[in-house]
């Protein structure tokens, strides 16, 4: 059906990567350039009474130091999302006030980094210490204030309560859950903890700036966002955007931590004053420290539900810690529910509400699954508790009451992102499909018939077998939000240069969106120059996140090279003296409909409409937004042995069915499930952030942290299943996020299969299974 | 100080401070194949060769090992010479970010060069100290494993 979309085409920059010729932002370096250093706090929460640089200035080889001594204050998000942001104003680049151990007190650029460093020592800071707020739960109407009277607000009409440490509150109905619960004849409830996690991606935040021969500022930076980094640096450094171009090249890994402006406005200051090229590279410890994770979640759901299974009403609650400041503290609550509760969409009566609260602990972010990572082990686990309960097989379960193609959920309508969210009827799906064929994959009929609590394999054994189970949703892009373009040129050999702001950080979106032109101009991919992304030189884009890029940035290049078709269809037409409805595009060729014969090739028609008559550039530029946020869908099985004397769980078997519409690269997207899987198990089963008493992240390395290695991967089992999402380029949706989401409730439903215990807090460490396991 | 060292079969001069680790001095002399991920020796993506054995260099003093062949991801093959192991890395998409990916290879190369006939366990084992959060490692392996094929099929040795 597709030539060059569907197929498992090469990388276009992969020979590059696997020999060390592309270059990552670190490994641009440029003549007088200054290092930079950041010193950040050691105080959880702090006021700074004085910062005193004069030993440190008269250093040789310092040369600017930033504090908020010499900074003008002005209020913003981190966030790097679309404007205004849904993120509050309640960060200050070099402020006065330190709210997390990590925060920004002041940097240094010097002739080297030894000397940076150096100088950092020599400023003494005089501080006055405050009480912090430690725990998440203990925040809300705290007689400590994280933000008292420094002026921070939203920058959207939402709720926002500083004085009671409120960042954030959403709140959503469908039906009447009270009464619906009440009259219910079963109940459960559940609560779930999930941890702090760093996205890790192997490489640190890092940020070059320099002066062009027109005085221009150039950032070259780790970033999703290169266009939100452009307009947010123009803020707080108070540099118009016209004098800010801002270039990504190759990154090497995101998952949303490279979706916040941190380093950017630091190098931006430092050149614009010293008029000297200016690099900062964050450490692995600074990443852990001082850069955004995954919030910090106390989710609780409360399911009122008859004998047959029938869920009356469902209720989640999530509480979340943004840490000192707020970014993305709404739009990932509120995710945590609209990612969640439209999976059953036949319950009637549902209720979401979240609060997002301040603490004096690391910031939260955007973070891969942004939301619905947190929310699914409650959600999920409870769904396996009713079925449990009633009797019945979950799969069958989850076929009955799913969402199906040509129905809705009134959650779409209810919770958006920072406002009402936008009705949605679902096109595509193959999560029946991805049910049965995952059911069938994983053996999972017999290994429940095998397993269980009181199981003959089971009883009295030291170590226990269990297999579970999850169904998960996500969505494709934020709708009427999100928006992106791309540019085609045509080149007098019949090649296209292709310039899109979407930001390949990894995934492949190069060579995706490579593969939509190609499907259109039927050429082959090797025919595209493509470059991603660079605010002077392409279109803009809001960046990688929302699992966008193949569903929003590529109906972009498809709608770009649709109207570059039409062109050529003209040039090639009028050379052969034909109609444009006499001829079409055949292998980088017009021919005439009636005689394939009579055919001029790309070049020819490139080098005519250049060079030789009714000259032209054959060029074009579309952007799109999308009306809808198609979700895409994901069913994991997950086989587990738990050994009852060490706590240690061991997974043996790890199935994955996911539906993405049309996987444009077959390869890249399985490439993508199978990452988000292992970074889910990690998460699950070893990453935390472990603090002091004063709120110090105690195991800021990778060793420490616990990211999984080679080693620790189990067995695993991917297949897409089709379904064609008529929104999408060639019926793609998205795939990036989605199958982070599995790992946590797909593991504590093995679990609950293998012992009969549930689990309510992630990480499934060895001495959390432990107690859990020893609990009556 | 610039001082000779041999690298990628070449000898080279390099500008370095005497307490330098040899992945900042390869790092501040273009050799920008070599990354760094953690500096303190937990990821593996400044992994280079020693006399054909792979180390972290974040853990290497410089001038420890003026003695010896180092090899970084460009001396295995380059851009327009690419090895048979770069092009099996690409074959099965176990090129996403590609930040690890210099390290990925080195380690890999050096097991297959002392044991063309890896099992998948073993091939676990010797990739344990190459941190990768893109692809879950597993088109990784599979890279390593295709190459081990061609090795036998065209009856291949690494080189």
């Amino acid at each position: 059906m597709f030539k060059y979309v569907n197929q498992p085409i090469e990388k276009i920059d992969g020979l590059a990567l696997v020999t060390g010729e592309e270059k990552y932002t670190d490994d641009f370096s440029f003549n007088n350039m200054l290092y930079v250093s950041v010193l950040h706090s050691g105080y959880a929460y702090a006021k700074i009474i004085d910062i005193d640089d004069s030993e440190a200035r008269k250093m040789h080889g310092v040369v600017e130091i930033l504090s908020y001594k010499n900074v003008n204050q002005i209020l913003y998000t981190t966030a790097g999302q679309g404007y205004p942001e849904p993120s509050p104003y309640d960060t200050l680049l070099f402020g006065k006030t330190m709210r997390f151990v990590g925060d920004n007190v002041c940097a240094v650029a010097a002739e080297s980094k030894e000397i940076a460093d150096e100088a950092l020592k020599k400023i003494k800071i005089t501080y006055k210490e405050l009480k912090p707020i430690l725990n998440l739960e203990k925040s809300e109407g705290s007689s400590i204030i994280i933000h008292k009277d420094d002026g921070a607000f939203p920058k959207i009409p939402v709720f926002y309560d500083a004085k009671k440490n409120i960042a954030s509150k959403v709140e959503a109905n469908v039906g009447d859950f009270d009464s619906a619960f009440k009259k219910s004849s079963r109940k459960i409830e559940l609560d779930f903890y999930c941890s702090y996690g760093s996205h890790c991606a192997i490489e640190p935040h890092a940020s070059v700036s320099y002066l062009d021969v027109r005085g221009r500022l150039v950032i070259i930076s780790t970033t999703q966002v290169p266009f939100h980094v452009r307009r947010i640096v123009s803020h707080v450094a108070e540099i118009p955007v016209s004098k800010i171009r801002v270039i990504k090249p190759r990154l090497g890994g995101g998952f949303g931590g490279k979706q916040e402006i941190l380093l950017e406005p630091i190098v931006a200051l430092m050149t614009w004053r010293t008029k000297r090229p200016a690099k900062l590279v964050y450490s692995r410890r600074e990443v852990f420290k001082s850069t955004r994770c995954r919030h910090e979640y106390q989710t609780k759901v409360s399911v009122g539900y008859e004998a047959d299974g029938t869920i009356n009403a469902l209720h989640l609650d999530a509480l979340e810690n943004a840490g000192g400041y707020g970014s993305h503290a709404l739009t990932v609550l509120a995710n945590a529910g609209s990612k969640t509760l439209p999976l059953l969409n036949k319950i009637e009566n549902l209720r979401f509400t979240g609060m997002g609260v301040y603490t004096n602990l690391p910031v939260g972010g955007a973070y891969r699954g942004y939301g619905a990572t947190e929310s699914y082990p409650a959600y999920a686990q409870a769904i396996d508790m009713v079925c449990e309960d009633c009797g019945l097989d979950i799969v069958e379960y989850y076929k009955k009451w799913c969402i199906k193609s040509g129905e809705t959920s009134a959650i779409f309508q209810a919770l958006g992102e920072g406002k009402e969210g936008v009705a949605m009827t679902i096109g595509s799906t193959s999560l029946v499909e991805c049910l049965d064929e995952g059911a069938k994959l994983s053996d999972w009929y017999e290994k429940r018939k095998l397993y269980g609590p009181n199981s003959d394999f089971n009883k009295g054994k030291r170590l226990k077998r269990g297999i579970g189970m999850v169904a998960m949703m996500q969505g494709s892009a934020i709708p009427e939000i999100d928006m992106a373009s791309a540019y085609i040129k045509m080149n007098d050999d019949g090649s296209f240069n292709l310039n899109v702001g979407a930001t390949d950080l990894g995934t492949g979106s190069d060579t995706v969106l490579a593969q939509i032109a190609s499907e259109v101009l039927d050429t082959p991919v090797e025919s595209f120059i493509v470059y991603s992304s660079d605010t002077d030189f392409t279109p803009f884009d809001t960046g990688a996140y929302a699992s966008s890029t193949t569903y929003l940035s590529g109906q972009a290049v498809r709608k770009c090279a649709e109207e570059i078709k039409k062109q050529i269809l003209k040039v090639g037409a009028e050379m052969l003296s034909l109609s444009i409805d006499d001829v079409e595009l055949n292998d980088s060729k017009v021919t005439a409909k009636e005689n394939i014969k009579e055919e001029v090739s790309f070049a020819e028609i490139c080098q005519y409409s250049l060079y030789q008559k009714n000259q032209f550039q054959i060029q074009a530029t579309a952007s799109h937004i999308s009306p809808k946020s198609p979700p895409p869908f994901a069913v994991h099985f997950i086989e587990i042995e738990v050994d009852t004397f060490t706590g240690i769980i061991k997974v043996l078997n790890y199935v994955a069915t996911v539906d993405c519409g049309t996987p444009i690269n077959p390869v890249t997207a399985e490439g993508q499930v199978e990452g988000a899987i292992v970074n889910g198990l990690s998460y699950t089963l070893f990453e935390n952030y472990y603090f002091s008493p004063h709120g110090k992240m105690l195991n800021d390395t990778f060793g420490k942290y616990g990211v999984y290695t080679a080693f620790d991967i189990p067995p695993m089992k991917v297949k897409l299943i089709k379904s064609y999402e008529e929104t999408g380029p060639y019926g793609a949706k998205s795939i990036s996020e989605i199958n982070i989401n599995g790992a946590l409730p797909g593991i504590a439903n093995a679990f609950y299969n293998a012992t009969g215990k549930r689990l309510h807090s992630g990480p499934f460490a060895p001495e959390y299974v432990l107690k859990i396991l020893s609990e009556k | 100080m610039k001082l000779p060292f041999k690298i990628n079969n070449k000898s080279k001069n390099l500008e370095l401070f005497p307490n330098e680790t040899l992945l900042n001095v390869l790092r501040n002399n273009d050799f920008t194949e070599v990354k760094c991920g953690c500096n303190e020796g937990e990821c593996g993506s400044c992994t280079v060769l020693l006399d054909g054995k792979p180390v972290n260099s974040c853990q290497v003093l410089a001038m420890s090992v003026q003695e010896k062949e180092i090899t970084t991801v460009k001396g295995i093959g380059t851009l327009y010479t690419p090895h048979f192991l770069q092009k099996s890395f690409v074959e099965a998409g176990a090129d996403q970010c590609g930040f690890c990916s210099p390290g990925m290879v080195l380690a890999s190369y050096s097991l297959l060069k002392e044991n063309p006939k890896p099992t998948r366990e073993e091939i676990l084992v010797a990739l344990d100290g190459n941190l990768c959060r893109c692809t879950g490692y597993v088109k990784i392996v599979d890279a390593v494993e295709m190459t081990a094929q061609k090795l036998q099929t065209n009856n291949l040795e690494m080189e």
